[in-house]
């Protein structure tokens, strides 16, 4: 528990800007003025920014998989763009099936009320894995474990990727993406089976059993389908 | 724990030495340090080490809904909590690739239940920056109104929900009968109370009626009292104080770090409000402040609650004062549907209505990520168009999803009842969480 022995200092937002905010008129639906932080991530990364788009007078910068931590890293600790706000984490997958996979990232900076997007396009057929941001943001914990569990894309780097809104052994694969059927793999009675098929004690992950040191104390068949069972759809 | 220091007002610390309920002032205006938080207690020897394992949830009142928390407890002390959500997924971004634009308003009903007008008012903002369409004056201040409306009904929610789990029920009823005030408001304006849809793609589904705006400011006259209320009854109530002061405290940049938003980051001491930093609907031209604790605990989020209902209803105020006349929806026969009897008079109109109805408006290709303050912090939808009338990825942004997701951080080394009380401290709604 940490000691707080007086209040916090308030920050407030914006404190290096002297733009006075306003709502957001007539904005064109391409084109317009670039972010500052496309020109100065184009001078710092030479080479790692494929395209900058502006879209809804949003600035997307697509970079290389390779360079997006560093990327991310120096646009947060950097005192002229200070992205210390991770708004987002997600990813897109275009109904043309030719198209890549993009990985989206929402960053703002409070400091200068600013806002980028930056985004790592995955070629089909390539393996879907990006470099995770957790050792930056923490609030990237969930929204990578998400993203995981939507679109199967791997975070190398995150101490605790699996599933978080389907069960650890769901075997249907992905379901934002877009192979995957608006009504699931299977039909609602063999969905019913399989549910009832099911053993409930896979309910309980492997994490939660280690804690509570019960797992040696299990019987040997239960021990061995706990262990064995299929973690992800893959 | 901390320094900090609340008035407290009479208070019971139980029978006397005579038998007969003592009734002494706690104290007033001491240190409240030793009330606050109670030191764990001194752990005999021999139990070291043996840690518990503690399941809160699925089906839980205190949960707020579907959320298990295993706890791992070092005798009454959390040394480790794991959250497990997804109880109530229910794949609405899935489905939101099969809607029209339209069609997905009545889905953003059901996500953040508590604030299903605010979501529509977003949702329409994200698809109209998507579409390049600017909504006209009048609309935009009855968003205003209708947002201000839903958010201090999720507040009240929130205020006796929490109230509940802390062991008073009376703001819970007070609280519950001032948000009736504001459904029936919106029944009559849109005629639904909770799922609300009220809003289309370049306006709103109607305009108000005639004589609501009277409903409303009576609402806005005697709203205020019921605040004060529930303020005498909590702000300084030494049970209230003493189950809320130094619990789940998020310094500044451990919340920023973490993703947080909304009154929870506010507490927190971060003064960041989408409607100030980032604003929509022309709320820079509205005159409110931004509440902001210094102590980043239960107690500093109970009071920036009630603070922002207070601005709120300025906000409504304001918003009444100036409503203008004139349309509510764009001059737009590609988004808008034309009025019936023209729809069944005129060609024109008739195959606009028929194009409108069957393929759905068609924004350009491209993406867009609009977000607004929510009673429960930044809620972004994100929406990527491939010209087609359905969006081919619509994501929603939960700021309670991201809120949660602190809560390991947050209950850590405190008792389990503290675990309570800091859970309905983040406002939490599983429909949003799971979508």
């Amino acid at each position: 528990m940490s000691a707080v022995s007086q209040p916090f200092a308030i920050v407030y937002p914006g404190w290096d800007s002297d733009a006075t905010p306003a709502t957001p008129r007539n904005v064109p639906v391409s084109g317009g003025e670039q972010s500052p932080a496309a020109a100065a991530v184009q001078a710092q990364f030479p080479g790692a920014v494929v395209r900058t788009v502006v879209s809804r007078g949003e600035t997307s910068l697509i970079v290389n998989a390779t360079e997006i931590h560093a990327m991310i890293a120096w646009l947060k600790d950097d005192p002229t763009q200070s992205y210390e706000y991770l708004s987002d984490i997600t990813a897109v997958e275009h109904r043309d099936l030719a198209l890549a996979i993009e990985v989206v990232w929402h960053l703002r900076s409070l400091r200068f009320r600013r806002f980028i997007r930056l985004k790592v396009l995955i070629p089909k057929g390539e393996t879907l894995s990006v470099p995770s941001v957790w050792d930056l943001y923490k609030a990237a914990d969930w929204l990578e474990r998400e993203c995981y569990d939507m679109f199967g894309i791997t975070f190398t780097g995150h101490p605790d990727l699996r599933r978080i809104l389907l069960w650890e052994n769901y075997k249907e694969g992905f379901p934002l993406r877009k192979d995957f059927p608006l009504r699931g793999r299977f039909s609602r009675s063999e969905q019913l089976k399989n549910a009832l098929a099911a053993n409930p004690e896979a309910r309980y992950s492997m994490e939660e059993l280690s804690i509570a040191d019960a797992f040696e104390e299990l019987p040997l068949d239960m021990r061995r389908r706990i262990a064995s069972g299929p973690k992800t759809g893959e | 724990m901390g320094k900090r220091t609340v008035e407290v007002e009479l208070s019971t610390t139980g029978m006397g030495l005579d038998g007969k309920p003592q009734r002494v002032p706690l104290f007033v205006g001491g240190d409240p340090a030793g009330l606050a938080v109670a030191a764990p207690p001194a752990m005999e020897p021999e139990l070291e080490g043996e840690h518990m394992l503690i399941n809160i949830g699925p089906q839980h009142p205190a949960t707020h809904g579907v959320l298990r928390l295993v706890l791992e407890m070092d005798g009454e002390t959390i040394v480790r909590c794991i959250p497990h959500v997804g109880y109530l997924h229910c794949g609405f971004e899935k489905i939101g690739e099969y809607r029209q634009y339209n069609q997905i308003i009545p889905w953003t009903d059901r996500e953040d239940y508590l604030n299903s007008i605010g979501n529509n008012v977003a949702f329409a903002l994200g698809a109209e920056r998507l579409f390049g369409i600017d909504i006209t004056p009048r609309c935009t201040v009855l968003r205003v109104i209708a947002a201000e409306l839903s958010r201090i009904a999720s507040h009240l929610v929130w205020m006796g929900t929490t109230c509940i789990d802390i062991g008073a029920f009376t703001p819970f009823l007070w609280g519950f009968q001032e948000r009736e005030n504001v459904y029936n408001l919106l029944e009559g304006w849109v005629g639904a109370r909770l799922t609300t849809s009220a809003t289309r793609v370049g306006g709103m589904a109607a305009d108000i009626p005639d004589n609501w705006l009277e409903g409303l400011q009576g609402f806005i006259r005697t709203f205020p009292k019921t605040i004060d209320e529930c303020e005498r009854m909590l702000t300084k109530n030494a049970i209230w104080v003493g189950r809320t002061v130094g619990l789940g405290v998020m310094a500044p940049d451990e919340a920023i770090n973490h993703g947080l938003s909304g009154p929870l980051l506010r507490a927190s001491g971060v003064a960041y409000d989408v409607r100030k930093d980032f604003p929509y609907l022309d709320y820079e031209t509205y005159d409110f402040d931004v509440p902001v604790g210094t102590a980043g605990d239960v107690y500093d989020r109970f009071l920036v609650r009630v603070e922002e209902m207070r601005q709120s209803v300025r906000i409504l105020d304001q918003a009444v004062k100036r409503l203008p006349d004139g349309p509510i929806n764009i001059d737009d026969p590609r988004v808008i549907l034309p009025p019936k009897h023209k729809a069944t008079n005129e060609m024109e109109s008739m195959i606009h209505h028929f194009k409108n109805v069957m393929e759905g408006p068609r924004p350009p290709i491209g993406e867009c990520y609009v977000a607004v303050e929510s009673p429960k912090g930044e809620k972004g939808y994100y929406m990527v168009s491939d010209g087609t009338s359905k969006p081919s990825r619509w994501r929603i942004r939960p700021p309670s999803f991201v809120n949660l997701s602190a809560i390991p951080k947050m209950v850590e080394g405190h008792l389990l009842s503290d675990v309570i009380a800091i859970n309905a401290s983040i406002d939490i709604v599983m429909g949003e969480i799971d979508r």
